[in-house]
């Protein structure tokens, strides 16, 4: 259960991306953010992440209140998130599986472990031929497939993503909205930053719209 | 518990494996850290065999009593009964007739004695104390010379204090030495860190993006430092052992030459387990010093 109330986030430049934000998200639940280009998504998604803080308001995630989180308590809150970032930040220097295998080095798993769930996740996103593959061999699609094989190699309950279909084909965009789906039925609670409102009107989701830093409308 | 080890162990192979990513750059760190360490080392050793050498050597420990010119027979016994009584050691009396004849078995002292009036030199004891060590031999000294009718106290293991003096300059100059190339080497892994921490940046970010505590990012370059400071150790031991392998032999030859019986002492166990030890903490210190100034914050 995630509950945000009153956010606002106004950036040392004096850009408020956030104004007066409040909602409810359910766990299980699949929540789309849509909103054109600046309207505060990514800042949305980074507040929930714990990687900015916000000006004013509260972000209470499983009773944990974001805002009052001491700052050794934040790397492991990140970790009970899967988190799928708006510029992937893979790591060109190694191949697929090592990219995957770093979240369970951070959370210390032993190596054979690791390895067994790195594969699994791989396969989930479809991407198990790969495992060797030098990142920059990879597609668009295909990297943002790691990027999400990445985020739930932790087995989390809530998966965030921004923009999970950048400069993807409508093929491939629906490729990973069927991972999410897949996710979302299994009980993950998936929390979504699009500006492609066109690309989840076939599933019908909860959609919070924002503009301009506010909440302009929040539908089923 | 299993999760804090397997950490470790994965910090630790990261720490190796980054070693021996680039088995040039690591042999020259180790180069630069193993003749850091092995200088102050060498000269450590050096210092300590010569005093080996110095004990061996039997040294001439007398101090000599010189009586003003007037003295009699009197005196004489008087200093004699004194000497007795303080149970220095063994003592002999010298008087200035024999000590002239001695002086003139010398080659060209009689012409210049010749010259003289008469005998300029006093009568004499000469005393070897059972106490040889400098101090207590100095204040032998000094007692003597408040002795009624003793003119002059000379002290002929002056060369001894000397050489201790030299000792303990050379220790204290070694010490520095040691300080300073301790600094040199904390200065090389920490720049050595700051390189690598700079070519890491992004897997840094994105580690701590997805969760990784500052313990975490940290800790392969503080064993980076660990490891590279205890190879450099262990590379200095080498060097040092490898050093006086090679002089051994010809020293042994030449304190032969002379009949002397000492031989050249290497590295102990515990010197060399030091050297190791020392090498290691101070990797370990410049990597921590790194981390903390360039990891600081994401
Ligand atoms: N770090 C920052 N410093 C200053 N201003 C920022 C920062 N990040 C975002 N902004 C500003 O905040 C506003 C919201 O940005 P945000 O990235 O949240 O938008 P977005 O909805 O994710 O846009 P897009 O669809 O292009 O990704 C923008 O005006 C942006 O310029
Ligand atoms: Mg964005």
């Amino acid at each position: 259960m995630i509950s945000a109330r009153a956010l606002s986030k106004r950036y040392p430049q004096g850009i408020e991306a956030l104004r007066d934000v409040s909602f409810d998200i359910e766990t299980g639940e699949m929540v789309f953010i849509t909103g054109r280009s600046g309207a505060g998504k990514t800042t949305l998604f980074r507040l929930l992440a714990a990687i900015e803080r916000p000006t004013s308001g509260s972000i209470v995630v499983n009773g944990q209140n974001l805002v009052a989180l001491r700052e050794s308590a934040i790397p492991f809150l990140r970790r009970s998130f899967g988190l799928v970032f708006q510029n992937q930040k893979l790591l060109f220097d190694r191949n697929a599986l090592d990219n995957i295998l770093l979240p369970m080095k951070i959370a210390g798993l032993p190596a054979n472990e690791a390895l067994r769930r790195a594969r699994a996740a791989l396969d989930k996103v479809g991407l198990s031929n790969r495992e060797k593959a030098d990142l920059l061999t990879l597609s668009g699609g295909e990297q943002q497939r790691l990027a999400i094989a990445r985020a739930v190699v932790n087995r989390p309950s809530i998966l965030l993503a921004d923009e999970p279909t950048t400069n993807l084909d409508a093929d491939s965009a629906a490729g990973i909205l069927e991972i999410f789906r897949a996710f979302h039925q299994v009980g993950v609670t998936l929390i979504v930053a699009t500006h492609d409102p066109q690309w989840v009107s076939c599933v019908s989701p909860r959609i919070l719209r924002l503009d301009q830093g506010r909440i302009q409308e929040d539908v089923e | 518990m299993r999760r804090f080890l397997t950490q470790h162990a994965s910090a630790f192979s990261d720490a190796v494996h980054k070693l021996l990513a680039f088995p040039l750059g690591t042999l020259l760190s180790l180069v630069v850290i193993g003749t850091a360490l092995s200088l102050p080392a060498a000269g450590w050793l050096v210092l300590d065999n010569l005093r080996d050498l110095a004990g061996g050597v039997p040294k001439p420990q007398q101090i000599s009593l010189f009586m003003v010119p007037s003295a009699d027979k009197r005196a004489f016994d008087e200093v004699e009964l004194r000497l007795r009584l303080a149970r220095v050691g063994s003592w002999r009396f010298v008087p200035r007739d024999e000590a002239l004849e001695r002086l003139k078995a010398i080659e060209g002292v009689p012409e210049i004695l010749a010259t003289l009036p008469k005998n300029p030199l006093p009568d004499a004891f000469i005393v070897e104390p059972e106490d040889i060590r400098p101090e207590a031999v100095e204040s032998l000294a000094r007692t003597f010379s408040n002795w009624p009718e003793v003119e002059h106290v000379q002290l002929d293991s002056e060369w001894v204090r000397r050489f201790d003096v030299f000792l303990r300059i050379g220790r204290l100059m070694i010490v520095m030495l040691a300080g300073l190339f301790g600094g040199a080497l904390i200065i090389v892994t920490f720049n050595t860190i700051r390189l690598q921490i700079l070519a890491q940046a992004d897997e840094i970010e994105v580690a701590r993006l997805i969760g990784a505590t500052n313990a975490f990012v940290r800790r392969p370059f503080q064993y980076f430092g660990f490891l590279q400071g205890l190879l450099g150790g262990l590379f200095a031991v080498s060097l040092v052992v490898a050093g006086a392998a090679l002089l051994s032999g010809p020293l042994d030859e030449l304190v032969a030459l002379y009949g002397g019986r000492w031989s050249l002492r290497g590295l102990d166990l515990a010197l060399a387990g030091s050297l190791t030890g020392i090498g290691a903490l101070l990797g370990w210190v410049g990597a921590q010093l790194s981390v903390a100034v360039h990891l600081r914050k994401s």
